[in-house]
């Protein structure tokens, strides 16, 4: 049974209008979603995530609705991060102790270190201010803060849009890491050229509907 | 000491202050002449009304006349801080719950330790004292969990999405709330005395009590209001801060 599966999922508001997505994402497996600025790609990540609500179809995890897990508890298991996350409190710490904050578990500054080096930053970095961060800082320490814990599903927003070359690699890499070695599904937006062509299966919304699938879609 | 004599010609004479504020809004042309005209009168015919009807109620000294009195002064207060929140279901009964709350704990404390007497007299006017606090502070903490909610939304969001709870997610913006709530009466008593005389102690001056008694009663309003803001902030920010979510814990647009 795969991991996730949309059926007709859709949702309709004043300006946005995306309907009749269905397709389905297998533990481990790594899909990425392309399209026009604009097309819905960002809203149907924030309905998988339970952010938003459906307006029509269902969303399957696990083989369960997902209206009959507990909002909070899906969240930590199907993560979304934003493109341009907004960082909270005084320092990279307060970001990254958040998450052991909110499952009330001791912040591991080891385990902090170990993925800010993954993405180009020191240890050190930890007790610089928040609003001394350039927009590819902020970028990776929003990321880190969904990857200190394993979750089952990583939706990724436009993760490396402000990024430079060196950046970009290096969470690209880590990305893999926990793709490959963890088992995280991953559903990815991106606009990189690169990105879609290495894409192992490329999903396409055009005006909120799927366009295209290199794969078969559900229904 | 001279006590304080006000009859009708004094009265007429005084509302010569009324045009004062008439001819500055009609020079500078405010366009609130209307508005003063109206209030004025409001004011007056509310005033003599509430007059006659204390000195029935104080003469009556019924229980059942006293607390009619109280529960009327809940409600006009929360109909009044419901006012501030009027997109959040279920504000009036908050707010209701928030000011019966906060006074009526303040108001069993003041008459448990004999400070108060179950008089009309002493009850309706410090519950007017209290439950007045108590609505501002409900309606500040109300304005300032609206506009958080707005303004903070994507951090909102992105706590969300981390698994943090509703209450986990709002945590900061409850605080700061309640807080707003709470710092005019904090402000006020530290200038109080320095900066104003309050209501009740310019009251009992007036009436001709010695000031060095008058700052006794004027100490117990500061302790009481002290209580009432925070116990009615907190009551009304930890019940309305999930208004802002859905069922499934999705924040409202």
């Amino acid at each position: 049974m795969p991991l996730l599966t949309l059926n007709d999922a859709g949702f309709s508001r004043k300006d946005i209008d995306l309907s009749h997505i269905s397709f389905s994402v297998d533990k481990g497996e790594h899909v990425t979603i392309t399209g026009p600025s604009g097309s819905g790609k960002s809203t149907l990540l924030k309905l998988v995530a339970g952010l938003i609500p459906l307006s029509s179809g269902e969303i399957i995890f696990q083989e369960k609705n997902i209206h009959t897990y507990d909002p909070i508890n899906y969240r930590k298991e199907v993560s979304y991060c934003y493109q341009n996350p907004v960082l909270f409190g005084e320092t990279v710490r307060d970001n990254l102790a958040f998450p052991y904050q909110i499952r009330k578990e001791s912040f591991n500054p080891s385990h902090a270190a170990r993925l800010l080096e993954a993405v180009g930053l020191n240890s050190g970095f930890l007790d610089t201010l928040v609003k001394n961060l350039s927009g590819g800082e902020k970028q990776r320490i929003g990321l880190l803060r969904h990857l200190l814990f394993t979750p089952k599903i990583l939706l990724l927003d436009e993760i490396t849009s402000a990024l430079d070359n060196q950046s970009r690699t290096l969470v690209r890499k880590l990305v893999t890491d926990i793709n490959l070695n963890q088992g995280v599904a991953i559903l990815e937006v991106t606009h990189n050229d690169q990105e879609i062509a290495n894409a192992s299966r490329l999903i396409t919304i055009s005006h909120g509907r799927m366009a295209g699938s290199n794969e078969p879609i559900i229904g | 000491m001279s006590q304080l004599s006000v009859n009708a010609a004094s009265l007429i004479f005084s509302f010569s202050l009324v045009l004062v504020a008439l001819a500055i809004a009609y020079k500078e042309r405010l366009g609130l002449e209307k508005d003063i005209i109206y209030s004025v009168i409001r004011a007056v015919i509310q005033l003599i009304i509430v007059g006659f009807l204390l000195k029935y109620i104080f003469n009556a000294n019924q229980m059942i006349l006293t607390l009619s009195c109280v529960l009327i002064i809940y409600f006009n207060a929360a109909w009044n801080a419901a006012g501030r929140m009027k997109n959040l279901p279920g504000a009036l009964l908050l707010s209701f719950l928030a000011i019966f709350s906060s006074t009526t704990l303040t108001l069993c404390l003041l008459l448990t330790t004999g400070s108060l007497r179950f008089i009309p007299s002493q009850v309706i006017p410090i519950t007017g004292m209290i439950a007045s606090n108590s609505m501002i502070a409900i309606g500040l903490s109300y304005r300032h969990l609206s506009a958080s909610f707005r303004d903070q939304r994507q951090q909102i969001l992105e706590k969300l999405a981390l698994g943090a709870t509703i209450r986990q997610a709002s945590h900061l913006i409850i605080r700061a709330s309640i807080k707003t709530g709470m710092s005019p009466t904090i402000d006020s008593a530290k200038t109080v005395g320095i900066v104003s005389l309050p209501g009740m102690m310019s009251g009992l001056i007036f009436a001709g009590v010695d000031p060095v008694r008058a700052i006794g009663y004027q100490i117990m309003v500061t302790f009481m209001l002290l209580s009432a803001t925070s116990i009615a902030s907190m009551i009304a920010c930890y019940f309305a801060y999930n208004k802002f979510f859905t069922k499934q814990k999705q924040l409202r647009e």
